[in-house]
C-alpha cells in the first residue's frame, strides 16, 4: 500500500468506490442510463431514502437504533396526503406533534435508561396506528407545491444529485466538522465523559430524537411528492434499508463512529441496487437479497482492510 | 411481609406477564358478557404456542449479551415453511422429512448468522439483518406461487387437541420445559448466561464461549424453522409474510416475560405469560369492537408502557 493512501482513508473511500462500482455496471449493461433523465430515473428515489437514513444515523450516532423511522416516514406520507392537503394548518400542526412526540421518546430512553430497541420497537406499532386512523386505505392526494417540488428539473444534473451533494454537505458540516457534532459523537463515544463535561444527556438525547423527526419528516414529504398519494405501509422497509445504509456508509454502529457522506453514499447504493438488478436481467425477486449480498461484500471488505492493517 | 413479597416478585420478574395476561382475559370475558371464556382461552393457548417456540430462540439470543438479537427470524419462518411444504408435497409419508428439512434449514441460518458475525466481526444486528435479506429472496424465490396445502394427517395433528388442550401448546411448553432445564442443568445454558454477564470473565475462565454463541444462533433458527413448518400446517400452506409479525413480537415477548435486555438472565415462564398477554391484549381490543388502527396503537403505547414501568436497565451497546 503507498504511504499516500491510508488505512482509514481507504476505508472512508470504499462506500464511494461501492457506489462507483455499481454505476459503472449500470452504465456498461445499459449506456443509455448514462443520461441526465436516465440518472433523474435511477436515483429518484433515494431522496426520501438519503433522509431516513441520515435520521437513523443521528441515532446510531448515540449508540441508539431506531426500528420505527420506516412506519414515521409512512404516517407522515399519509398525513402530507390527506389533512396536509385539505387543512393545511392542522396538517403542518400534526407534522410539528410528531416530530415533539420523538423527542419525547428520546427523553424516556434517557429518563428512563430504556433500551432503544424495545422502545422504537412499541413506537412502530403507534405509528403503524396513527398512520391506519389518518388513512385507512391507500389514496388521498399529495399536497401540489410537493409535487412540483421533487420534479424540479435543476441544469447540469437531475435534483437527486443535488440533494444528496447538499445534504452531505450539511451533513459533514454538522456531525464531523461543529462543535455541536464533537458532543454528539461524545455521547455516542463516552457519555459518561460528556456528562461529566457538563453537558446535559437528556438534552442530548431530546434533540437527537427531535432532528431525527425532522429528517423523517423530510423523507415522508420528499416520498409524497414522488408517488403522490399515501399508504400506512408505503415506507415500511425503510427501517432495515435505513439501517443497512447507515452501516454501509461506514458506521461502526458502535461509540459515536458515523459518517454522514458515506450514509447518503450508502443509501444511493442500495437504491441502485434494484436497478442494477433489472438492468443484469436478474429476477426481481432477488432484489432484497441483492442488497443482503452487498451489504456483506461491503462488510467483509472491510474486515479485511481491517484485518491487513492490523498486520501491517 | 411485604418487603419479601417485593423480593419474591424482584426475583421472578415473569410474575406481571401472568398478572397483565390475567387481567386481560377478565376484562376480554366482562365485554364479551361472560361468555366465550374457554374458547378465548384455547385459542389464545394455540396462538401463543407459536410465539412462544420462535421467542425461546430469541430469548436464548438475547440472553447472551447486549446486541446480541436475531432479526432473521421472519426469513427463516418464510424459508421454513416453503422448504416443508415443498418436501412434505402433501404426502403423508413425507411429514416428518419435510420438519426435518424445515428445521435444518433454520439450523444453516443460524450458523452462517454465526459465521458472518465472526469473520466479519460485525454486530449481530448487522450480521442477522444482512442474512435474512438474502434468506428472504431465497424464500420468495422457493415460494413464489407455490400453492401445495399441507398433507392432511399433518394439518389435523397441529390443530387437534388432547384432553381439551392444543398439541401445539403441550409441544410449546415441552419445549419450554426443555430450554429451563438446558439453561439452568447443562454446561451450555450455564455458558450462555455466563457470557451475557460478561464475555470476557467467561471466556478467561475458561468456557468454551465460541461455541455456546454457535449453538444458540443455531437453536434460534432451528426453532424458528420449526414453527414455520407448524404455521404452515396450521394455516393450510405457506405464504411469504407468515413470520412478517413475529420480528417484532419476539422481542416484545421476550422484554415483557422480564428476561434481561442487557443479557445474562433468562426468564422461560415470562416467554409463556407475556406470549398470552400479547394475545390477549389483541383479543381484548378486537371484542371491544376498535379500529385496526386505534388497535395498533394501543398495542404499541401497551409495550412501551410495559418497558417504561417494568424494565429500567439501558444495553451498553
Amino acid at each position: 500500500m503507498p504511504r499516500f493512501l491510508s488505512w482509514s482513508a481507504a476505508e472512508r473511500l470504499l462506500p464511494a468506490l461501492t457506489l462507483a462500482a455499481l454505476l459503472a455496471g449500470i452504465f456498461h449493461q445499459q449506456p443509455r442510463a448514462m443520461s441526465y433523465f436516465g440518472l433523474d430515473l435511477l436515483l429518484n428515489l433515494s431522496i426520501p431514502i438519503i433522509f431516513a437514513t441520515l435520521a437513523q444515523m443521528m441515532i446510531i450516532a448515540i449508540n441508539d437504533l431506531d426500528l420505527s423511522i420506516g412506519a414515521f416516514v409512512s404516517l407522515v406520507a399519509c398525513i402530507g396526503s390527506t389533512l396536509l392537503t385539505t387543512e393545511p394548518v392542522l396538517g403542518v400542526l400534526a407534522l410539528l406533534a410528531g416530530i415533539a412526540a420523538y423527542g419525547l421518546v428520546g427523553a424516556l430512553v434517557e429518563w428512563r435508561r430504556l433500551p432503544s430497541i424495545v422502545v422504537t420497537l412499541g413506537l412502530s406499532f403507534v405509528w403503524l396506528g396513527l398512520a391506519v386512523i389518518v388513512l385507512p386505505t391507500p389514496g388521498g392526494r399529495a399536497p401540489a407545491v410537493l409535487s412540483t417540488l421533487v420534479r424540479v428539473k435543476p441544469p447540469f444534473a437531475p435534483l437527486p444529485v443535488y440533494v444528496a451533494a447538499v445534504v452531505a454537505l450539511l451533513g459533514w458540516l454538522a456531525v464531523s466538522r461543529s462543535s455541536m457534532g464533537v458532543v454528539l459523537r461524545g455521547a455516542g463515544g463516552n457519555p459518561r465523559s460528556v456528562a461529566r463535561a457538563g453537558w446535559s444527556m437528556l438534552a442530548i438525547r431530546v434533540s437527537v430524537y427531535a432532528t431525527a423527526g425532522v429528517l423523517g419528516t423530510l423523507a415522508g414529504l420528499s416520498l409524497l411528492g414522488l408517488t403522490t398519494s399515501g399508504d400506512a405501509n408505503i415506507a415500511s422497509r425503510y427501517t432495515l434499508v435505513s439501517i443497512a445504509s447507515v452501516i454501509l456508509g461506514g458506521a461502526s454502529f458502535t461509540g459515536g463512529r458515523v459518517f454522514p457522506v458515506g450514509a447518503v453514499l450508502g443509501a444511493m447504493t442500495l437504491t441502485l441496487a434494484a436497478s442494477f438488478l433489472t438492468f443484469m436481467r436478474i429476477s426481481p425477486d432477488w432484489q432484497i437479497g441483492a442488497q443482503g449480498f452487498i451489504l456483506i461484500a461491503v462488510l467483509a471488505l472491510r474486515a479485511l482492510l481491517t484485518r491487513w492493517k492490523e498486520t501491517s | 411481609m411485604l418487603a419479601a413479597l417485593r423480593g419474591r416478585i424482584a426475583a421472578a420478574p415473569w410474575i406481571w406477564s401472568f398478572l397483565g395476561t390475567a387481567a386481560t382475559w377478565l376484562v376480554t370475558v366482562s365485554i364479551s358478557g361472560g361468555r366465550g371464556g374457554e374458547e378465548i382461552i384455547s385459542a389464545a393457548l394455540t396462538f401463543s404456542a407459536f410465539t412462544v417456540l420462535v421467542s425461546l430462540g430469541q430469548m436464548m439470543v438475547i440472553t447472551t449479551g447486549p446486541g446480541n438479537v436475531d432479526l432473521s427470524i421472519p426469513s427463516v419462518i418464510a424459508l421454513s415453511s416453503a422448504v416443508a411444504m415443498l418436501v412434505m408435497d402433501e404426502r403423508a409419508g413425507m411429514i416428518v422429512p419435510g420438519l426435518a428439512a424445515a428445521v435444518a434449514a433454520g439450523l444453516a441460518v443460524g450458523g452462517a448468522n454465526y459465521g458472518l458475525i465472526r469473520l466479519l466481526r460485525i454486530p449481530p444486528i448487522i450480521a442477522t439483518l444482512s442474512s435474512s435479506l438474502v434468506v428472504m429472496s431465497v424464500a420468495i424465490v422457493l415460494g413464489r406461487g407455490l400453492k401445495i396445502k399441507p398433507p392432511q394427517v399433518f394439518a389435523d395433528a397441529v390443530t387437534t387437541k388432547v384432553a381439551g388442550v392444543p398439541l401445539l401448546a403441550i409441544v410449546a411448553l415441552a419445549a419450554a420445559v426443555a430450554i429451563a432445564f438446558v439453561l439452568e442443568r447443562t454446561l451450555y445454558g450455564r455458558t450462555v448466561s455466563a457470557i451475557g454477564q460478561s464475555r470476557r470473565i467467561a471466556r478467561l475462565a475458561g468456557l468454551d464461549v465460541e461455541r455456546a454463541s454457535l449453538l444458540t444462533y443455531m437453536l434460534s433458527g432451528g426453532l424458528a424453522g420449526l414453527t414455520g413448518a407448524l404455521i404452515a400446517g396450521f394455516s393450510g400452506g405457506n405464504s411469504l409474510d407468515q413470520g412478517a409479525e413475529y420480528l417484532l413480537l419476539t422481542i416484545a415477548v421476550v422484554v415483557i416475560g422480564g428476561t434481561s435486555v442487557s443479557g445474562g438472565r433468562a426468564s422461560v415462564p415470562g416467554i409463556w405469560g407475556a406470549a398470552l398477554f400479547m394475545f390477549l391484549i389483541v383479543t381484548m381490543l378486537n371484542a371491544s369492537g376498535v379500529s385496526p388502527g386505534l388497535r395498533m396503537l394501543i398495542t404499541g403505547l401497551i409495550i412501551i408502557g410495559v418497558i417504561a414501568v417494568g424494565g429500567s436497565e439501558r444495553a451498553p451497546r
